[in-house]
């Protein structure tokens, strides 16, 4: 059998904004993932320390407070500097046209208002690389 | 450098490197099952059995993360490394799960002065179908915590009732929670979690009725006649960490009393003889599986269904093929 997805799920910083995070949790849960949910005031090292422990096979942003072209490169190259080589993938509010710059700097995949519960299951479980 | 090209011994010898990132990849292997996770258990054996294990466990809410996280964080600033696996359900309809624990863990550790945070490695595990409160990867993962020199490694088990008891035949010492208002003097007495208790805590002390928990369990143990070791009730207000150093205290104690009195080794024993056994039932589980696909079981099961037997003679007849 299958190895269940594992995912990290947090917010970053000064951003109280965790019901969106807590749908999107119990939503992978109910499609089988095994959630790790950090919730709130996280720091990118923090994220980073438990992925590594958890041996995450993916990470999930929520970001609503405007931060996301500074927070999601941070968090991507945090990632990169542990080698840990699992996809960031981020959700929230971004506007369109910040989506491509996100993609640019290695964001996964962005999620944003009205995805449904459908393709927030398809798109997660599509970043992660098969075993 | 991608570790899941990485063989078992160079993950080993990576872990014990202090790499994290190993350890963690270790910890899935373990979780997986199989033949790697059979390899990860023959080679941290000989290393293991240093650590003294302590189990939490406790009714869900009682607080037993935030207590793990505030003990974690005071054994870090003591200058031990610690594990903790902590272990949360999985759902019996899907197999996801909700994994909650070290959220009320990392910030304690983070912010306890003194404390290195690479000092402590948390493992969220969930319970993949197991039921009895821990996960099937439970004594892997100890043993892995044990062999790369973490002391203590501290296992919270998931919410349990009455008599979810396993984390005592998985730990040398089982803390209890509870928290005001659990119950009464006859909750007290009923048979199951609370008759292997060597520690009571009872947190969200703060609360009314914390001194009737206290006086429950307290007359609750005077019925149990004097044994050599009481367990000690201590009153706990986690989130603020208050009374937390009392329970390290306590645990340690018990350590002590544990070594002193010899019973360390007879916990050890009955913990090895329970993972054998759980190991044999595997086994035969899949050996039952097996013979039920042989045409024989099938013959027996086509039997079973034209009514020619009965299912207790269907087993009858196919036991000896196990």
């Amino acid at each position: 059998m299958q190895d269940p997805i594992r995912i990290v799920l947090a917010k970053i910083g000064f951003d109280g904004h965790d019901r969106g995070l807590k749908v999107v949790a119990r939503l992978l849960r109910d499609a089988g993932f095994e959630v790790i949910y950090l919730g709130l005031r996280q720091t990118t090292d923090a994220v980073v320390a438990v992925a590594e422990q958890e041996d995450a096979d993916a990470i999930g942003l929520s970001i609503h407070n405007g931060g996301h072209l500074t927070l999601a490169p941070r968090m991507v190259a945090a990632v990169a500097e542990r080698e840990l080589g699992v996809p960031v993938i981020v959700g929230g509010i971004v506007p369109d046209r910040d989506i491509q710059a996100l993609l640019d700097a290695g964001v996964a995949a962005v999620l944003g208002p009205g995805t449904s519960g459908a393709d927030v299951v398809a798109v997660v479980r599509s970043t992660v690389a098969p075993e | 450098m991608s570790l899941r090209s990485l063989t078992v011994d160079e993950l080993l010898d990576q872990a014990s490197k202090g790499d994290r990132r190993a350890i963690g990849r270790l910890l899935t292997l373990v979780e997986r099952g199989g033949e790697a996770a059979d390899q990860v258990a023959k080679l941290t054996h000989p290393d293991a059995g240093q650590a003294h294990v302590v189990g939490i466990t406790g009714a869900p809410g009682a607080g037993k993360s935030t207590l793990t996280g505030r003990l974690a964080a005071g054994l870090a600033a003591a200058g031990h490394r610690v594990a903790v696996v902590a272990i949360d359900p999985s759902s019996p309809l899907n197999g996801g799960a909700i994994l909650g624990d070290r959220i009320r863990m990392d910030e304690p550790i983070q912010t306890t002065e003194g404390a290195d945070p690479s000092n402590v490695f948390i493992r969220s595990m969930a319970t993949r179908g197991q039921s009895g409160g821990l996960a099937v990867a439970v004594p892997g993962a100890v043993r892995l915590f044990d062999a790369l020199g973490f002391d203590p490694v501290i296992v919270e088990t998931v919410g349990v009732g009455q008599i979810e008891v396993d984390i005592t035949a998985a730990t040398d010492t089982t803390v209890v929670v509870v928290t005001p208002g659990w119950g009464d003097a006859v909750q007290a007495n009923k048979a199951g979690l609370l008759e292997v208790a060597d520690i009571f805590v009872v947190n969200k002390a703060e609360r009314p009725g914390a001194s009737d928990a206290r006086r429950d369990l307290e007359l609750m143990l005077d019925l149990g006649g004097h044994p050599a070791w009481r367990p000690p009730i201590l009153m706990t207000t986690a989130v603020d960490n208050v009374g937390i150093d009392d329970v390290s205290a306590a645990i340690s104690t018990h350590l002590g009393h544990l070594r002193e009195s010899g019973e360390i080794e007879a916990r050890r024993a009955v913990r090895a003889r329970s993972e054998v056994a759980t190991r044999l039932h595997a086994i035969l589980l899949a050996r039952v599986d097996e013979t039920m696909a042989t045409p024989e079981g099938q013959q027996v099961l086509a039997d079973l269904n034209d009514g020619v037997v009965a299912p207790v003679e269907a087993a009858h007849r196919l036991s000896n093929d196990v």
